[in-house]
C-alpha cells in the first residue's frame, strides 16, 4: 500500500522559498498517502500560474492544462474513468479570474472531483499584478493607485452555485489542511478547498503574519453546524471570508456521475466500445 | 403519357406553423416509396413567426443538389408567394390558403397558375386547424398522380401513439386536400411523377451521419455546447450514448467543451465535441493544447455564414484557415471535408482512427448544407466501421518501466508516434503539459529540445497523402477542370454532366482533405485541364489560395466564389462554367 513517500518525486519545484504552495503540496501528498491509493490510480489537473505547476511535483498521473482550464479538463478525465481520485489545482487568478465562470459551473454540477486553489491575492507568476481576491485598496503593478475593484468571494459564490463541500485552510496548518483535502476526495461530489498560500515575494500585505491575524477558525464555535447552508453563508460573510476549517457539506445530493443515464459502475476507458452489427443496423432502420 | 423523372416542390409559411414537419413527412414518405430525396430547409434565427420553407427535391436517380427550378409551391401565406414564386418553372404550379385570398405577383414565369384552395377551412372541418398542413399534402399528391395515401405509414408513425382518431383525422384532412384539388377539374399531367425503382435507402441530415459514424466509431463522450447549425449533433448522442454506455454533458461554454473532450480523451476515451464558427474560435487555445499534448480529439465544425454571429442560419464555407492556420503555434492537425452524408459517416469512422493514429486533433470540417440538408443515401457498410486505437503502450513495457521512472510518453520514434498510455494504468505514469516537455512530459526549454520535439509532432504527417483524398470525374484531358469543396459536390457534378452532354470537356476534383493537403494529386489533375476554376462558399477564395499556398500552379487559375447565404445551384455552376458572369457579382 503506498504511503506518503510513494507520492513524492524527485522534481525540485520552481516555487520560492516560503512560498504557501510547498504546504499545499505536502498535504496533497500526506492525504493521498493516507487514503489506501496507489500514485496510478490518481490524476491531478492543474490550471497555469506558478501553483498550476503542482501537478508536476506529485508521484501520480498529472495533466498541467492551459490558464483557468484545469475544472473542464478534469471532468473529462472523470467521465472516462470514474475509478481515479481527480484532483484540479491551480491559482486565484486560474480559478476566479480566467477560470471563474468553469469553477461556478464545475460546482453546480457536482461531479465527484476535488478542486485546491492556492489563493495567494496576487499573480505571481507574471510578477506582480493583482488579483481578483486582492482587496479593495490593494497596490499591485497593475494598481499602482489601490484596486479600485472589489475582492471576490470565492466562497460565497462556490454557496451559491451549489458547492456540496466546501472548506478553507490555511498554508501554515498543513495538519488542518491534510484533514480538509481528504475529507474532499472522500465527499462524494464537487469539493473546494480554498488555500490561504502566502506569495512571500510579491504579496507584501497577505503575509503569513497577515493570515495568523485575521483567520478565524470555525473550531472556536463549537454549535457551528456545517450542513447548514444558511449558517454557512453567514458566517462566511460575517468573517468577511477569513473563516477556515470545514465551512459547508451537503452528503445528500448524489454526484454528477451518479445520475447520468445509463452511465455504467465500470469506467467508460473500459468498456469495449465496438457496437455490435445488430446494434448498428438497428439505429440505422431509424433513418428509413 | 410524358412523366417526370424528377420534381421541386417547396412548402412555405411562418416559422413555428408546422413548415418543418409538413416536408419532414412529405420527404420521408416519399423516400420510403424508393425516390431519392434531396432537401433543404430556409429559417431564420427565431422560433415563432418569420418566413420559414422548406424546398424538396424529387428524383427517380440520386441528386446531391437542389433543383433549379420549382414545379409546386404550397403556401401558408402571402408573404411565401410573394418571396419563392419567381423561383417556379413556366406552368407551374402554387397552392395556396384560400384563407388570405392569395395572388400572384408579377415576376413569375408564364402560365403560373395559382389554385386557391381552403387548407385552414377544411382542416376545421376535419377536426382542427392545426391540420392544414396534411390538407396541403393531400393537395400535392393529387396534383404529383401519388395515392392519398402515400404519407399513411408516416402519420400512424407520428401519431399512432396518441390515438387511432388524431391519425384518422390527419388521414381524413389528407383526403380532403385530394379530393379539393381533384374538384378543380384542372389537367395536372405535367407534374405525374414517374414510378420509383423500389430501392432501400435512408434519409439523414449529414449531422445525423456524423453522429452515428461517432456513434458507431465508439465515440462514448461528447461535451459540447448547443450552437446552429451543429446541435443535431449532441442531440443525437444525448438520445443513443446511454445505451452504450456513454455520455453527452452539455458544457457551459465551447472552451469547457474542447478542453473537457481533452481530458476524457486523455483518459482513455474516444471522445469529441461539435460546434460551428464563433464555437470553433474559442477552441483554438485548447486545440494547441491537444497537438501540444498529442492527445486524440475530434471536433467537428459545421461551418455557418461568419464572420462574428453572420449568418447562423445560412450556408457558407469560411472556417477552412480558422480551421487549418486558427491556433497559435505550430501544431499538426488532420482536417476531413466530407461532402454527402455518407462520407460524414466515413469521415467520422476515420477521424477517430487518424486522431489516436497520430494522435493530434483531427477537424471534421461540414458546412450548412451538407450539415442540415435531408438527403436519401445508401445504407452504410458495417464492415467499414474497424477501430484502431493506436500506439498503445504494451503491458510489457509498462512492466519494465522501473519503480520511481516515468514513462516516455512522448518517446522519440522514427515515425514521431509514441505510445499511449491511461491514467489508472500501473508503470505508465507520465506528466503531460503544454509547456514544451522532454521524453516524460516534463518541461523542457532547452533550444535543442524544443527542435526535435517539434519535429516530432509536426513530422507525423510527412509526405503522407491520405486515402481518398481527391474524388474525381469526368474526362480526364478536360478543358476546365472545376475544384470544389464540401457540399457543393452535388451542383458542380449536375453541371459538369450537362457540359459533357453538350460536347465539352469538363472535370471536377472535390477535395475530401484540407489537412495534410493531397497537393501531390491535384496538381496531376491540373496539369490534365487547360483552365481550373476553384469553386468555394466565401468572399476570400480560402481553398483557391490554400492550393496556391502548397505550391500547387496552373496558368489559367479563377476563382468561383458564392457567398450570398445560399449553396450553389447547378445552373450557376455551369453558367459560370460557360464563362458568364453570375448575377452576384454584376
Amino acid at each position: 500500500m503506498a504511503t506518503v513517500k510513494e507520492f513524492r518525486n524527485e522534481v525540485r519545484p520552481n516555487w520560492c522559498p516560503g512560498c504557501g504552495d510547498y504546504a499545499v503540496q505536502a498535504a496533497i501528498q500526506r492525504s493521498l498517502g493516507s487514503l489506501n491509493l496507489e500514485p496510478e490510480q490518481v490524476a491531478v489537473i492543474s490550471g497555469i500560474g506558478c501553483s498550476g505547476r503542482i501537478s508536476g511535483y506529485i508521484n501520480a498521473y498529472g495533466f498541467h492544462g492551459v490558464h483557468g482550464r484545469s475544472l473542464p479538463l478534469a471532468q473529462g478525465v472523470k467521465l472516462a474513468n470514474r475509478d481515479l481520485t481527480v484532483i484540479a489545482a491551480g491559482g486565484d487568478g486560474d480559478g476566479f479570474g480566467i477560470g471563474m465562470g468553469h469553477f461556478m459551473h464545475a460546482a453546480r454540477r457536482n461531479m465527484n472531483i476535488t478542486y485546491i486553489v492556492m489563493d495567494n491575492q496576487i499573480y505571481g507568476l507574471t510578477k506582480g499584478q493583482h488579483s481578483p481576491t486582492s482587496a479593495f485598496g490593494f497596490k499591485a503593478k497593475t494598481t499602482p493607485a489601490g484596486n479600485i475593484e472589489n475582492a471576490v468571494s470565492p466562497l460565497q459564490i462556490a454557496l451559491a452555485a451549489g458547492v456540496t463541500y466546501l472548506a478553507q485552510g490555511f498554508s501554515h496548518d498543513v495538519n488542518q489542511l491534510t484533514e480538509l483535502i481528504t475529507k474532499g476526495i472522500q465527499h462524494k461530489g464537487f469539493s473546494l478547498i480554498n488555500v490561504f498560500s502566502p506569495c512571500v515575494t510579491y504579496n507584501k500585505v497577505n503575509t503569513y503574519e497577515w493570515y495568523k491575524e485575521h483567520i478565524v477558525p470555525l473550531d472556536q464555535f463549537p454549535e457551528y453546524d456545517p450542513t447548514n447552508k444558511k449558517a454557512a453563508t453567514t458566517k462566511v460573510i460575517e468573517t468577511d471570508g477569513l473563516c477556515t476549517g470545514l465551512i459547508y457539506e451537503d452528503n445528500d445530493r448524489p454526484a454528477f456521475e451518479d445520475l447520468i443515464p445509463g452511465y455504467q459502475p465500470t469506467p467508460v476507458a473500459d468498456l469495449d466500445i465496438h457496437i455490435t452489427q445488430d446494434q448498428f443496423e438497428k439505429f440505422m432502420s431509424e433513418f428509413a | 403519357m410524358h412523366m417526370l423523372q424528377e420534381l421541386s416542390w417547396k412548402v412555405g409559411g411562418q416559422q413555428g406553423e408546422g413548415i418543418d414537419s409538413t416536408g419532414k413527412t412529405f420527404a420521408t414518405s416519399l423516400n420510403r416509396m424508393g425516390y431519392f430525396i434531396y432537401s433543404y430547409r430556409h429559417f431564420s434565427s427565431r422560433i415563432k413567426g418569420g418566413h420559414t420553407n422548406d424546398r424538396v427535391r424529387i428524383s427517380t436517380v440520386r441528386k446531391n443538389s437542389l433543383a433549379d427550378e420549382l414545379d409546386i409551391l404550397l403556401a401558408f401565406d402571402q408573404e411565401t408567394i410573394n418571396l419563392n414564386a419567381h423561383e417556379l418553372r413556366e406552368g407551374g404550379i402554387v397552392i395556396a390558403d384560400s384563407k388570405f385570398s392569395p395572388v400572384l405577383p408579377d415576376n413569375v414565369a408564364q402560365n403560373v397558375h395559382l389554385y386557391s384552395i381552403p387548407f385552414t377551412k377544411l382542416a376545421e372541418e376535419n377536426g382542427a386547424a392545426i391540420m392544414k398542413n396534411m390538407v396541403a399534402l393531400g393537395t400535392s399528391a393529387y396534383v404529383m398522380g401519388l395515392s392519398p395515401d402515400f404519407c399513411a405509414p408516416v402519420i400512424q408513425n407520428m401519431f399512432g401513439r396518441k390515438s387511432q382518431k388524431i391519425v384518422d383525422q390527419n388521414m381524413a384532412a389528407i383526403r380532403a386536400g385530394f379530393d379539393a384539388m381533384s374538384g378543380q377539374n384542372a389537367d395536372f399531367s405535367s407534374f405525374q411523377l414517374a414510378p420509383a425503382t423500389p430501392d432501400h435507402h435512408l434519409l439523414m441530415i449529414g449531422n445525423e451521419a456524423v453522429a452515428f459514424g461517432a456513434l458507431s466509431a465508439g465515440a462514448r463522450v461528447m461535451p459540447a455546447y448547443p450552437i446552429t447549425p451543429a446541435s443535431d449533433i449532441m442531440e443525437y448522442l444525448i438520445k443513443k450514448l446511454p445505451s452504450v454506455g456513454g455520455v453527452v454533458v452539455q458544457t457551459e461554454d465551447e472552451i469547457a467543451a474542447l478542453n473537457m473532450t481533452i481530458g476524457a480523451a486523455y483518459g482513455g476515451t474516444r471522445a469529441l465535441t461539435a460546434t460551428s464558427g464563433p464555437g470553433l474560435a474559442l477552441m483554438m487555445e485548447a486545440m494547441g493544447l491537444a497537438g501540444m499534448t498529442e492527445t486524440p480529439v475530434v471536433i467537428i465544425d459545421t461551418q455557418r455564414g461568419g464572420p462574428s454571429t453572420g449568418l447562423p442560419t445560412k450556408h457558407e464555407q469560411s472556417d477552412m484557415f480558422a480551421a487549418l492556420f486558427g491556433n497559435h503555434g505550430e501544431i499538426p492537425k488532420v482536417v476531413l471535408t466530407p461532402s454527402t452524408p455518407e462520407e460524414c459517416f466515413y469521415a467520422t469512422v476515420d477521424a477517430f482512427n487518424y486522431a489516436e493514429k497520430y494522435q493530434c486533433p483531427v477537424i471534421i470540417l461540414t458546412d450548412l448544407a451538407l450539415s442540415l440538408a435531408s438527403q436519401s443515401v445508401t445504407p452504410f457498410d458495417y464492415n467499414y466501421v474497424e477501430i484502431d486505437r493506436g500506439n498503445l503502450a504494451t503491458p510489457e513495457a509498462l512492466a519494465a518501466v522501473e519503480p520511481g521512472k516515468m514513462f516516455k510518453r512522448y518517446e522519440r520514434t522514427e515515425d514521431g508516434i509514441s505510445p499511449r498510455v491511461f491514467p489508472g494504468q500501473k508503470g505508465g505514469i507520465h506528466h503531460v503539459t503544454g509547456v514544451e516537455h522532454n521524453e516524460i512530459g516534463r518541461p523542457d526549454e532547452a533550444t535543442n529540445n524544443h527542435i526535435k520535439m517539434m519535429d516530432k509532432r509536426l513530422n507525423k504527417f510527412a509526405d503522407i497523402e491520405l486515402p481518398g483524398s481527391i474524388s474525381y470525374n469526368g474526362d480526364n484531358d478536360p478543358e476546365v477542370l472545376v475544384v470544389g469543396v464540401g457540399s457543393s459536390v452535388g451542383a458542380i457534378d449536375e453541371a459538369v454532366t450537362r457540359l459533357r452532354n453538350q460536347g465539352i470537356k469538363v472535370g471536377h476534383a472535390q477535395v475530401k482533405v484540407l489537412s495534410p493537403f493531397p497537393a501531390k494529386s491535384l496538381q496531376e489533375y491540373m496539369n490534365r485541364a487547360e483552365r481550373v476554376i476553384v469553386a468555394e462558399s466565401n468572399a476570400t477564395g480560402q481553398l483557391f489560395h490554400l492550393m496556391q499556398l502548397h505550391g500547387l500552379q496552373h496558368k489559367a487559375m479563377t476563382s468561383f466564389l458564392k457567398y450570398d447565404g445560399t449553396p450553389f445551384m447547378p445552373k450557376e455552376v455551369e453558367a459560370h462554367l460557360k464563362g458568364a458572369v453570375p448575377a452576384w457579382q454584376q
